[in-house]
């Protein structure tokens, strides 16, 4: 990608979810042009597995999710969620299986509805489920927020305006929760947060996700929060997939010219490491209105040649479970097997 | 040794709102010499930006006491009135704020808001202001500057209106230039090439620049001093490499601890600071920290620290770490079964 292929995804009969070739395309008022959001991406996922999607704004790891969850369908591709193929579901069909998928966004705040108590707030999937009496429904509504670590004899009753950002995040957990979903989509459910309050956060998901039994997608810019939730890591760009891996082995090798320039882009809280000792990433990102042709990235790639214009890389395998859609990837010096082009 | 170009003694900001006085910013003391850096850090509500606003004078007059002293190049410009520090803005002081939409008039071509505050404050006529701009558009590496003179803000990317804002700044060659949270808004890629900018156009013009950000990452290659606040006050204060190889603060050290590391293997579990930042209209007694504090001593709870001076380093704790008194007070508090500090519980 940014490139195409599916060369990265695993044993269909293992995984949990699984998209193919998702395409995702907005048009641009009557001008007959059209937003290539997501330009054929395929990812996969283990039950249990975290899957860290990572990008800049405007790469498409956001719609991605949503197209995950058919919110809105994509315009191409499947997803395949438990052997039920979403594509060729009734949209009644479609709603019962996405009682099993959550999601959790960015902002908390705006995401809670101000006029209602939590209590309600976090009742309401079970309500429209018809899940137990309610009776049982508060059983569970309390349980889950006490697993979320917010007391339910106080928090129940008040309203989201009554919350830090931080609990407000906790909230929005215990409502995805509620239903014992089987995947959960968090599309960077801590870029509103403080740091010391995104450790809680963290911290709160990851304990969550051995609870529940949770496979979970964290979408996320922050390249050092995705390596602490995930076991596997996706690198987007302008729609396309760059580079998958595990996270120990793409932060330490990566090996698409994207992913090095991410990973030299972050601060590193330690004054001996000078910033700007590596070259920065031009410019920014082209627009997905006309997509450069070939490679996407190749408008800002430091070793861009010819052949990057005229063919689409795609996804090869460059070490065990690390996969990367470059023509020109970055060599591991200590590897001697020439990268198949 | 020269006075400093800036010096801050004693300013204190309180709001009066219906709830009562919230004491923002309390009691903050730095000078900032010629060309240097202050970081400034904290968490959401720790006074960081009311700090900055306060110094420049940009609060409002209503419902707002401002104490203590600012001087700027020897002057005394805390009472100076709104005419008085119009001359102060945008010619000796700067800021560039957080939210580059919101701090640019969408309404107005970028052309006119950078060639403004040349006409109004330098006098130039509108050629040489337009040069001037033009100019300025290149330093800040806009490309295809003439053109996007005669544009709208929201033609413009995140990054280009930061540029932009940090353009405005720049016009008029101020002396000190406030960048509050100047990235946070933006893609970790497009945040490297801004702080790289801010950091060029800081040595070309030799300036002096107040860095405040939430991410002491941001701060730690980019800084000659940080200031570490919470709940309104200065915590901790220090040359860079000294605060970071020498943390005396416990809110430093969980603030160092909660941040997730890209050298460590994932999963590795972080170390929350459980608890949120204490309510400013009734702060607790002893120190701010101490409910949220892992070595929190029942001194702590019953009496402030004062700000303890070392040298060049000055931090407020009874029990500063890597000390002994610190150990003791970990051993106590593990004994006693107290683990503030690690637990994941809590209302964030």
């Amino acid at each position: 990608m940014a490139g195409s292929g599916t060369a990265h995804l695993r044993d269909p009969e293992k995984t949990i979810l699984r998209a193919e070739h998702l395409v995702v395309e907005f048009p641009v008022g009557s001008t007959g042009l059209k937003v290539n959001a997501v330009s054929d991406v395929s990812i996969d996922l283990l039950p249990g597995e975290t899957l860290g999607l990572v990008g800049e704004s405007g790469s498409g790891k956001s719609t991605t999710g949503r197209a995950i969850m058919n919110m809105p369908r994509p315009n191409s591709g499947d997803v395949i969620f438990q052997g039920k193929k979403l594509s060729e579901l009734t949209s009644t069909e479609l709603r019962e299986v996405r009682s099993n998928m959550q999601m959790i966004f960015q902002d908390p705040i705006s995401s809670l509805n101000p006029r209602r108590r939590v209590a309600n707030i976090i009742a309401e999937p079970l309500k429209i489920w018809k899940r137990g009496t309610a009776e049982e429904q508060k059983e569970k509504v309390n349980t889950t927020l006490e697993d979320v670590g917010l007391d339910p004899s106080l928090a129940a009753s008040k309203r989201p305006h009554e919350f830090s950002g931080g609990q407000c995040q906790r909230i929005c957990i215990a409502r995805a929760l509620v239903l014992d979903p089987k995947v959960i989509i968090c599309d960077e459910p801590v870029s509103a947060l403080d740091v010391s309050v995104q450790a809680q956060i963290l911290n709160l998901l990851q304990d969550m996700k051995e609870r529940y039994g949770l496979t979970m997608i964290f979408i996320a810019h922050d390249l050092a929060v995705v390596k602490n939730v995930s076991d596997r890591v996706a690198v987007m760009y302008l729609g396309k997939l760059c580079e998958v891996g595990s996270p120990d082995r793409l932060y330490e090798t990566p090996a698409h010219p994207y992913t090095r320039a991410l990973l030299d882009s972050i601060p590193v809280p330690d004054p001996k490491v000078v910033p700007g000792q590596f070259a920065r990433l031009e410019g920014e990102l082209p627009s997905p209105v006309a997509p450069p042709s070939g490679c996407r990235f190749r408008t800002r790639c430091p070793n861009a040649q010819e052949l990057c214009a005229q063919v689409e890389p795609v996804m090869n395998e460059v070490g065990p479970d690390h996969f990367v859609a470059c023509h020109f990837p970055i060599h591991d010096m200590s590897k001697e097997t020439p990268v198949n082009l | 040794m020269s006075t400093p170009l800036l010096e801050v003694s004693g300013l204190s900001t309180s709001f009066v709102t219906d709830r009562g006085v919230v004491r923002a910013v309390d009691d903050v003391s730095f000078s900032l010499d010629r060309g240097k850096t202050l970081g400034v850090v904290g968490e959401s509500g720790s006074g960081k930006t009311v700090l900055s606003r306060s110094v420049m004078g940009l609060l409002p007059k209503k419902n707002v006491i401002r104490t203590g002293h600012v001087i700027y190049d020897g002057v005394d410009v805390i009472d100076y009135d709104q005419k008085q520090m119009s001359a102060v803005w945008g010619k000796e002081m700067a800021m560039v704020f957080q939210d580059p939409m919101t701090s640019l008039n969408p309404v107005m071509k970028i052309g006119k808001q950078i060639t403004e505050s040349l006409r109004h404050h330098l006098g130039l006529d509108k050629e040489e202001a337009n040069a001037n701009a033009l100019a300025l558009m290149m330093s800040v590496g806009i490309p295809e500057p003439a053109q996007r003179l005669n544009e709208y803000p929201h033609q413009l990317s995140g990054g280009m209106r930061q540029r932009v804002t940090i353009a405005i700044a720049l016009a008029c060659g101020p002396k000190i230039l406030f960048a509050d949270e100047p990235t946070t808004a933006l893609d970790v890629t497009v945040q490297a090439q801004i702080l790289d900018l801010l950091d060029a156009q800081q040595r070309e013009r030799h300036m002096a620049m107040i860095l405040v950000s939430h991410d002491l990452g941001v701060v730690a290659g980019r800084t000659d001093e940080i200031m570490v606040m919470y709940g309104g006050k200065v915590v901790e204060h220090a040359p860079t490499a000294e605060l970071f190889d020498n943390v005396k603060m416990p809110y430093t050290e969980a603030l160092l601890r909660s941040i997730p590391r890209i050298e460590n293997p994932s999963h590795t579990r972080l170390e929350a600071i459980p608890g949120r930042p204490p309510n400013l209209i009734s702060p607790p007694k002893g120190c701010n920290f101490a409910p949220r504090c892992r070595y929190a001593q029942p001194k702590c709870v019953e009496s402030e620290p004062p700000l303890i001076t070392e040298g060049a380093h000055s931090y407020r704790c009874w029990f500063p770490c890597g000390t002994d008194e610190n150990r003791e007070a970990l051993e106590k508090n593990m004994a006693a079964g107290v683990s503030v500090g690690i637990s994941t519980t809590g209302g964030a």
